[in-house]
């Protein structure tokens, strides 16, 4: 066992210059099997961008190749209570001295990049993210740390997600892409209504899509009668048939609901329509439709439930109201309708049901679209009050009485004053409750493996990479807490933590370009045919080892490492307020289209 | 004279052009406490087709036809609407009459506007045709012949342009039309024959087509010279699909009145040589325009013009061969023939006169959308003029076939939505030019322009979060390099 010199941080003397570039991995060298030094070492980085790539994808080999790696510092006590807990535990750990490397520091840095944690000692089991010391502890003590020295391949997926919406399909094919197994596990719970879709979540079905198409029909309404002072002639009183246009919008989100399935398929990941729910660490069980449970082991787990909309909690509400969720398939016409609630969702379906020419209220309890520029909110309401919507402020239903049956039947609302005594009552054909959404998470055994959330609001707090309270269980989407609730950021965080988890692959993007060594390291049978392709690049761009010379390949490559470090990133956070910090993956996908590209069309949407 | 000799001279800027650029000039400069004057005289066209005040774009230009473009794109929703629940028997027919008295209207409106304006600002308006009598002097003729001298210490040319006829073709001007009498046109053209490729033939043909008139546009060589050429075969072939007719390659010789008042147009096809005939009953010219140069005596001043083209010549402070005498807008050789970057000229010209400022005209990346019934809106480099200033090598195209949302429901056919954004290859890919066609192309290219202003990269770009579903997400989603070959085709959501 080599033991190397304690050195001090910083820039050396001239003389330690030929050992430094290696110098940074000694310590990892303590209990590493000699081989493991030739992939290490590297020429020097030409730039401090690319330095730091180079260091980054040390620090990921260190961790993927290690079962148990820990950055450490000789002198701290908290490294040693850890060291000490796998030495009592038998099991061999990769130990990196911080204070004994003379890039320490820039370890330090990187590391609370990828980890978001700034501290030793850092722990890695079986390349998930425990933390530090304490977390490391309570791991043992809740026994996750055990399970998570287990195998990796005692798990039937590298990684299971729950919930196919846009965030998690855009996770699930990245990490498909990237070579992982995958499973998808996603159930619609009917609505109380009955209503219940197909695989594609919130935005395809009941969302932003429907909700366009029929805001484009009622704009139509508008464009018709707008064509008349146009010069186009016609003379009869348009009407407007809910069912037709329905059923067109139904037919597109049926042929987008199959191109998801498909597109699963083409990446082979799993597909599985049941109800998933966590019953001890690393393993979910499955309930499908008929009520059969099948149980499955994966090393990582992506929540990606989205939300559901709110009910009122009031009498007769889930008995007679619809909400979101029901609307853009209701078979009849709703009639004359009650809005109950402000929120974009309930101003947009108040709009375009008053497009088509139907009676609508709203009932608002106080502000319209909370949390945008309340000045433009108050010119949305007054544009839709001149254009026939009614508004009701500062009034909450109390009651929903049914009085006929039918389609639409007859509802009577009784509301009250949120300011005073009085109470008012209405009929309506339809009330629609558009009071805000709630997280899917309270049903599905996440208090068994210890993930918290926020009691209040349901969602699951994350960290800065999406991390949940458990180190291999992430959340992406409508159920992370704080994150904008809109679907391209699902789909941008779900693809970026698939990269991140996953990274691997990516980083071998880069590495191809050293194909060569990568070849050695590999072993990710994936991306045979990927590494040849940009072998060829390499020979066309007069690339010799480690060195990029040719122009082809040098804006590949240089294009990834600029973008992840250089004046990019820098310009990129520099310019753009609230972009998720960790960017330079999204290179990958322009260094896949570069070359041959194979894999970037199955990517698809997104 | 005397007045010269002394130095009193009637305003501080005389403005001779009353279009978008000159009254930006001369509100600029009456904002700025100059006393102003703006002429303007409207000369008929060779149909006797006149109008007010606020130049092409208001009268004959921009506005008349976008609204006649809205009045196509109607046509297009009114088919939409049956899948999407609105009961409309079809066909729907078009009434020209109802829809250019309307379209009329709203001008009329605006050129009371723009009276309006200046009389708020005190600048003094004068509805005559003005010449130079020396390089401070224009004289100024009345509609009744009553003549006005007019003296300045500055004066901004900005008489803009005329469509051009063409010379040689018998019955060109006797029996033709262009775009300065089709937006006042009390009557619908009928069965039209529009010639030439530039956008204003493209925009007009779209337009007609999509009232429902049978229209042919006769094209001698390419179309949309100076744009990008993929992006303009694409805006042909969806008006093709969409029933506009196309003669390629073809040159008119010759218009004759037949005795029941339809024109016959003789054309030849310049490959083969063969002649062929057909009947219309409206033939528009829209082979390009001409500065309103040549009634202004500019030699009178010592205004050096163009002798190709017959532009006035400006260095890149607008000014003329003659130190107070400037030049703006379409008249001007070289400049984009659009109103805005004349009204921005304008503006930073006289805050360069009058207000102290040094800033200059930046007129790189200058947004634009020809609104065909597919639009098409731009800003940048063409990828023909990126790969010719930095080479093939250097440049990346990254480019998508989409569906707009909407056109899902009506069964629209999308193969013409496009999109492509030019690069350069080098990283961090700096956007060259961004070409975009679909649907509001001019609401979708307007900020990008300015990210491109701000020196936008691909990188940038790919790091925006969409706003879905729009049409515009397609942009920040370009992953797709034709360099790759890979299928452009967006798929999925």
């Amino acid at each position: 066992v080599e033991q190397s010199p304690p050195q001090s941080p910083g820039p050396g003397k001239a003389g330690d210059a030929p050992n430094r570039r290696s110098g940074h991995v000694r310590g990892a060298r303590v209990l590493s099997p000699p081989g493991r030094r030739a992939r290490l070492s590297s020429p020097g980085p030409s730039s401090s961008s690319e330095a730091r790539e180079e260091l980054r994808r040390r620090l990921r080999g260190l961790i993927e190749r290690s079962r148990v790696m820990i950055f450490s510092k000789s002198y701290c006590p908290h490294s040693t209570r850890v060291k000490e807990l796998f030495s009592s535990l038998g099991v061999e750990c990769n130990v990196l001295e911080l204070d004994q490397v003379d890039d320490g520091a820039k370890v330090q840095e990187v590391l609370s990049e990828i980890t978001n944690q700034k501290t030793v000692p850092n722990v890695f089991v079986n390349k998930v993210h425990v933390g530090g010391c304490d977390q490391t502890f309570q791991a043992y003590q809740s026994g996750l740390l055990q399970k998570l020295l287990q195998e990796d391949s005692a798990y039937d997926y590298d990684l299971i997600i729950v919930g196919g919406g846009s965030g998690g399909l855009s996770c699930a094919k990245e990490a498909a892409i990237l070579g992982k197994k995958v499973m998808v596990l996603d159930f619609v719970v009917p609505s109380p209504q009955g209503t219940s879709w197909g695989l594609g979540g919130t935005c395809v079905n009941v969302g932003c899509i429907p909700k366009k198409l029929m805001h484009q029909a009622a704009l139509l309404g508008q464009a018709l009668c707008d064509s008349r002072k146009f010069g186009w002639e016609y003379n009869q009183q348009v009407k407007h048939n809910w069912e037709t246009m329905t059923k067109a919008i139904q037919n597109h989100i049926s042929s987008l609901n199959w191109g998801y399935r498909l597109s699963l398929r083409e990446k082979a990941v799993a597909y599985v329509n049941s109800y998933g729910e966590f019953v001890e660490h690393h393993k979910i069980k499955a309930t499908n439709k008929k009520g059969q449970e099948t149980y499955y082991t994966a090393a990582q787990f992506v929540i990606a439930t989205g939300e559901r909309p709110r009910y009122l909690g009031i009498q007769g509400d889930k008995e007679y109201c619809i909400t979101s969720d029901d609307l853009f398939s209701l078979p009849y016409c709703p009639g004359k309708t009650l809005v109950v609630g402000a929120s974009y969702v309930a101003l947009e379906c108040a709009g375009f049901l008053a497009g088509f020419g139907l009676d609508v209220t709203v009932m608002v309890r106080s502000i319209l679209l909370r949390g945008f520029d309340q000045e433009m909110a108050e010119k949305v309401g007054s544009y839709m009050e001149q254009h026939g919507v009614k508004f009701l402020r500062k009034f909450i239903p109390v009651m929903i009485q049914q009085l006929e049956k039918g389609s639409p039947g007859k509802l009577k609302v009784l509301a009250k004053s949120t300011e005073g005594t009085e109470t008012i009552e209405g009929v309506y054909n339809t009330v629609l409750l558009a009071i805000g959404r709630d997280s899917c998470t309270r049903k599905m055994g996440l208090e068994k493996i210890g993930v918290k959330i926020n009691e209040k609001s349901g969602k699951i707090p994350v960290n800065d990479v999406e991390q949940t309270s458990v180190p291999y269980v992430y959340a992406v989407g409508d159920v992370s807490e704080g994150k904008p609730e809109l679907t391209p950021v699902a789909i941008q965080s779900g693809k970026l933590l698939a990269r991140r988890l996953f990274g691997a692959s990516l980083e071998k993007i880069y590495h191809t370009l050293f194909w060569p060594l990568e070849w050695t390291v590999a072993g990710r049978e994936n991306n045979t045919c990927y590494a040849k392709i940009i072998c060829n690049k390499l020979d066309h761009d007069r690339v010799i080892g480690f060195h990029i010379l040719g122009p082809n390949a040098g804006e590949v490559t240089q294009g990834f490492v600029a973008a992840m470090k250089c004046g990019l990133t820098k310009q990129l956070l520099d310019d753009t307020i609230g972009i998720h910090p960790t960017c330079g993956e999204v290179f990958t996908t322009l260094e896949i289209t570069k070359s041959s590209g194979l894999d970037i069309t199955q990517k698809g949407c997104g | 004279l005397e007045d010269h000799l002394t130095g009193q001279r009637d305003y501080d800027l005389l403005v001779i052009g009353g279009g978008s650029g000159g009254l930006a000039c001369a509100k600029e400069a009456a904002q700025l406490g100059r006393k102003v004057a703006v002429v303007d005289y409207v000369e008929p066209s060779p149909q006797g087709t006149r109008w007010g005040l606020g130049g092409t774009c208001v009268n004959v230009g921009c506005i008349p036809k976008k609204l006649m473009h809205q009045a196509a794109l109607l046509g297009g929703l009114i088919q939409d609407a049956p899948h999407y629940g609105w009961e409309v028997a079809q066909p729907v027919p078009h009434d020209w009459r109802k829809m250019a008295e309307a379209v009329q209207n709203h001008v009329k409106s605006l050129n009371w506007g723009h009276r309006v304006q200046l009389q708020d600002r005190k600048v003094k308006y004068f509805n005559i045709k003005a010449s130079f009598v020396d390089e401070h002097t224009v004289c100024g003729v009345a509609k009744g012949g009553k003549e006005i001298l007019l003296s300045a210490d500055h004066i901004i040319i900005a008489t803009g342009g005329r469509p051009r006829y063409p010379t040689h073709i018998e019955g060109a001007l006797e029996y033709g039309i262009t775009s300065d009498d089709i937006f006042w046109l009390k009557e619908s053209p009928g069965k039209t024959l529009v010639v030439g490729a530039s956008y204003v033939a493209l925009e007009c043909a779209g337009f007609l087509t999509g009232i429902g008139l049978d229209t042919t546009v006769m094209i001698r060589s390419i179309p949309l010279r100076g744009f990008d050429q993929q992006m303009s075969s694409m805006v042909i072939e969806h008006m093709a699909s969409h029933g506009t007719q196309f003669l390629r390659g073809c040159a008119p010789s010759r218009v004759r009145r037949l005795p029941d008042g339809h024109l016959q147009v003789t054309w030849e096809d310049c490959t083969t040589g063969k002649e062929d005939t057909g009947t219309f009953d409206t033939v528009l010219w829209a082979i390009g325009r001409v500065p309103d140069t040549r009634s202004l005596n500019l030699e009178k001043a010592g205004v050096d013009t163009s002798p190709d083209t017959q532009k006035i010549l400006v260095d890149s402070r607008e000014g003329t061969s003659v130190p107070h005498i400037y030049a703006i807008g379409d008249v001007v050789e070289g400049r984009p023939e659009l109103t805005p970057t004349a009204i921005m000229a304008g503006r930073l010209l006289v805050q360069r006169l009058f207000g102290g400022s040094s800033d200059l005209m930046d007129y790189d990346n200058v947004p634009t959308t020809v609104f065909t019934p597919l639009e098409y809106g731009c800003v940048g480099l063409s990828e023909e003029e990126a790969v010719a200033r930095h080479g093939q090598e250097h440049v990346e195209v990254y480019h998508a076939h989409y569906k707009p949302l909407e056109f899902t429901v009506a069964g629209r056919d999308a193969s013409q939505c496009y999109v492509k954004m030019v690069c350069l290859r080098e990283p961090p890919q700096l956007v060259l030019g961004l070409h975009f066609l679909g649907p509001n192309a001019g609401e979708v290219t307007q900020g990008f322009a300015l990210g491109i202003k701000c020196g936008a990269s691909y990188a940038q770009v790919m790091r925006t979060v969409g706003i879905h579903p729009t049409c515009s997400e397609e942009v920040v989603k370009l992953r797709i390099s034709k360099r790759s070959g890979l299928d452009p085709t967006v798929t999925g959501c």
